[in-house]
């Protein structure tokens, strides 16, 4: 079996600041993973496993209604929301634990922010019987307290994570240094596109079903490839998954990033907006932080876009002009939350509703004959508390 | 290659004993500490410093010199006021050899170029740098090596016999042997495995070794005396400091690393 090798770039971007104690399971599950990639009977499991146990394909669904309320392009969703767990988190979850099988790891080890990865690498690990412990931020375990509830009573152990601004960042921090010290027996199951190499691509690749789903879906229905497709970014899996497949097409690719409280105001998560490079996590890619290059708090009322970095190919792919990120802020969010569940009957994510609102807003600048494809990622039921308190209803 | 710090691993050689290498976070428990502290340090008995330089996320550090680095960041110490802090510690008298250890984004936000010379004229002796292993490392190193400054990789449990050779050719005063897996501050060196860790490197260079990680009493710093050319302490250092109370948290380093290092 000849594995071709993994490239550790994107352009500039990517590579691997680790502590040297990673240095040899990175080197290890690079090579793992470019032998599972080249190995067809990897690639039955988990096709598999997507169709049965996931429920994909998941569909693509021409939002009618939107589409004439923005009266502009025609609007489709690929709806992750229905994938099992909820979110397109389980895609990579599941690549990455049967992975894990490979690596011989009884140990899985993940960091959760909006708490879906958590939840999704909870179950697979209840489905493939291996031990799990989930690190996530005691603000985020706050604001997500239902999918805190549901890793538990999958069986994971949750840990809270008390330091810094207690949310993402800091909880893939702790599971750095629980990966440090129990690096023989644990795999660490990054739940984005982000951390050192080749996480980015690992992470890239399992998420790719997403797009080329989605391509092959819009040219059945629509008959066309889309003119445009967005997508939210935090560490950015679900867009990169979106917009991989459509990289050598002529398709517009827009990254949405939380814009918090606004961009100006300091509080928010727009990492490709309004940071620099600088290297994170083990990745060299754009940041949010100081003069000095410490690295700043972020806030965004959807707890799975609240992270200072963000994944070293969508760095790439600013600078290369192959796609533009903008920036949606809290209040932006939660209309587009209001406009898909009224017009549609779908509930997304707070994640996504930021996509949402700003696919909106470029509906309205494009003619009807033309395709607009958003990513759904989620759907939204973790997020009512959120959304009720943020609307001043008390549930 | 810093010549201060290959002049004093050779003294160490020539009495026939192994250095004690002390770290403390720069900043804490506040700015004005930091330089009392280091000629302290070197009052009670420390051969090499290493100041840490404050970093927000500090994934490779345990508990303890995480909390450090936070207290210090609260301050907004930078690495240029670190490089301050030396400057001045040279003025007052300081002479041991410094090494600044931190992680590579401070070092990026202002450049390499600059971190190196301004390194190299505040009076350090080299970096380093937790989160840069040798394969990122090139353009830092060339920085380096123009100043005279020295580069330390880190060697860990987890490395590979075939990695060894890169490490050392990276390297040129020595080799910082982590004795565990694990984060810092661990709760005691693997005196086990630290042997066969060694038996493996020293198969494959001639360099000093400085061990680190897990050690924080004084029957520690003897036994690495005794297979190691350096024993480095961090984590009990910051517990010392914590322990201070009413007292000087400069004469409490000085009094642990009497103490540790029998002087």
């Amino acid at each position: 079996m000849v594995a071709e090798p993994l490239s550790p770039r994107f352009g500039e971007f990517g590579g691997r600041y680790i502590p040297e104690t990673l240095v040899a399971a990175h080197e290890e599950l690079e090579v793992v993973y470019a032998e599972a990639r080249a190995d067809p009977e990897f690639h039955r499991e988990l096709e598999d496993l997507y169709a049965h146990y996931v429920g994909r394909p998941t569909p693509l669904y021409f939002a009618e209604r939107l589409t004439r309320e923005c009266g502009g392009a025609r609007i489709w969703l690929k709806r992750e929301d229905l994938a099992h767990t909820g979110a397109h988190k389980i895609n990579n979850a599941l690549g990455q634990a049967l992975l894990a099988k490979r690596l011989g790891k009884p140990r899985i080890i993940a960091e959760t922010g909006a708490g879906q990865h958590g939840v999704a690498t909870a179950t697979v690990c209840a489905m493939l019987d291996l031990e799990c412990h989930v690190y996530m931020g005691s603000e985020d375990i706050r604001r997500q307290s239902l999918n805190a509830f549901r890793m538990k009573m999958l069986g994971a152990t949750l840990v809270p994570v008390e330091s810094g601004s207690k949310t993402l960042k800091d909880a893939i921090n702790e599971a750095m240094r629980d990966w440090v010290t129990n690096v023989r027996t644990t795999h660490y199951i990054i739940g984005s596109a982000i951390g050192p190499h080749p996480f980015p691509t690992i992470v890239r690749d399992f998420q790719s079903v997403i797009g080329r789903e989605a391509r092959a879906q819009m040219l059945q229905q629509a008959g066309r490839l889309p003119d445009a497709a967005i997508a939210c970014v935090g560490g950015g899996s679900n867009a990169i998954g979106i917009f991989h497949p459509y990289i050598e097409d002529p398709v517009r690719l827009i990254g949405v990033e939380a814009a918090g409280e606004g961009v100006r105001s300091g509080r928010h998560s727009a990492t490709l907006v309004a940071g620099r490079p600088g290297v994170l996590h083990g990745t060299k890619t754009y940041l949010l932080q100081d003069e000095a290059g410490q690295i700043m708090e972020t806030h965004s009322i959807s707890a799975g876009l609240d992270y200072p970095g963000v994944g070293p190919e969508h760095s790439w792919l600013k600078t290369s002009e192959r796609a533009e990120y903008v920036a949606v802020d809290d209040a932006q969010a939660l209309e587009g939350f209001k406009a898909l569940t009224s017009s549609e009957g779908i509930i997304p994510a707070l994640e996504p509703s930021h996509a949402i609102y700003h696919a909106m807003q470029v509906a309205r600048t494009m003619r009807p004959d033309q395709d607009l494809l958003i990513g759904l990622s989620g759907r939204g039921d973790k997020d009512m508390h959120t959304v009720a308190a943020a609307l001043g209803v008390t549930l | 290659m810093s010549t201060r710090l290959r002049e004093r691993f050779q003294q160490g050689k020539a009495e026939g004993r192994s250095l004690f290498v002390a770290y403390v976070t720069a900043g804490y428990p506040t700015r004005a500490d930091t330089v009392p502290i280091l000629l302290e340090m070197e009052a009670g008995g420390a051969d090499v410093i290493e100041l840490g330089v404050p970093f927000t996320d500090p994934l490779a550090d345990g508990a303890t010199i995480q909390h450090a680095n936070q207290v210090a960041i609260l301050q907004h110490v930078t690495l240029l006021d670190c490089f301050g802090f030396i400057r001045e510690a040279r003025a007052q008298g300081l002479t041991v050899p410094v090494l600044f250890m931190g992680y590579y984004n401070p070092i990026l936000a202002i450049g390499e170029g600059r971190a190196a010379a301004e390194g190299a004229a505040s009076g350090i002796d080299g970096f380093i740098v937790v989160d840069l292993p040798p394969d990122e490392a090139g353009s830092f190193l060339v920085e380096c090596r123009a100043r005279d400054l020295s580069f330390v990789p880190l060697v860990a449990p987890t490395t590979s016999d075939a990695r060894i050779p890169l490490l050392a050719k990276a390297a040129d005063a020595f080799l910082y042997i982590v004795s565990v897996t694990g984060t810092t501050g661990a709760t005691s060196v693997a005196v086990d495995e630290l042997p066969a860790l060694l038996a493996r490197v020293r198969a494959q260079t001639d360099l000093p070794l400085g061990v680190g990680f897990g050690i924080s009493r004084r029957e520690h710093v003897v036994a690495v005396g005794k297979v190691a050319e350096a024993a480095i302490v961090g984590s009990a250092i910051i517990s010392a400091i914590d322990a201070a109370g009413a007292e000087s948290p400069a004469r409490r380093v000085r009094e642990y690393v009497e103490h540790v290092t029998g002087r």
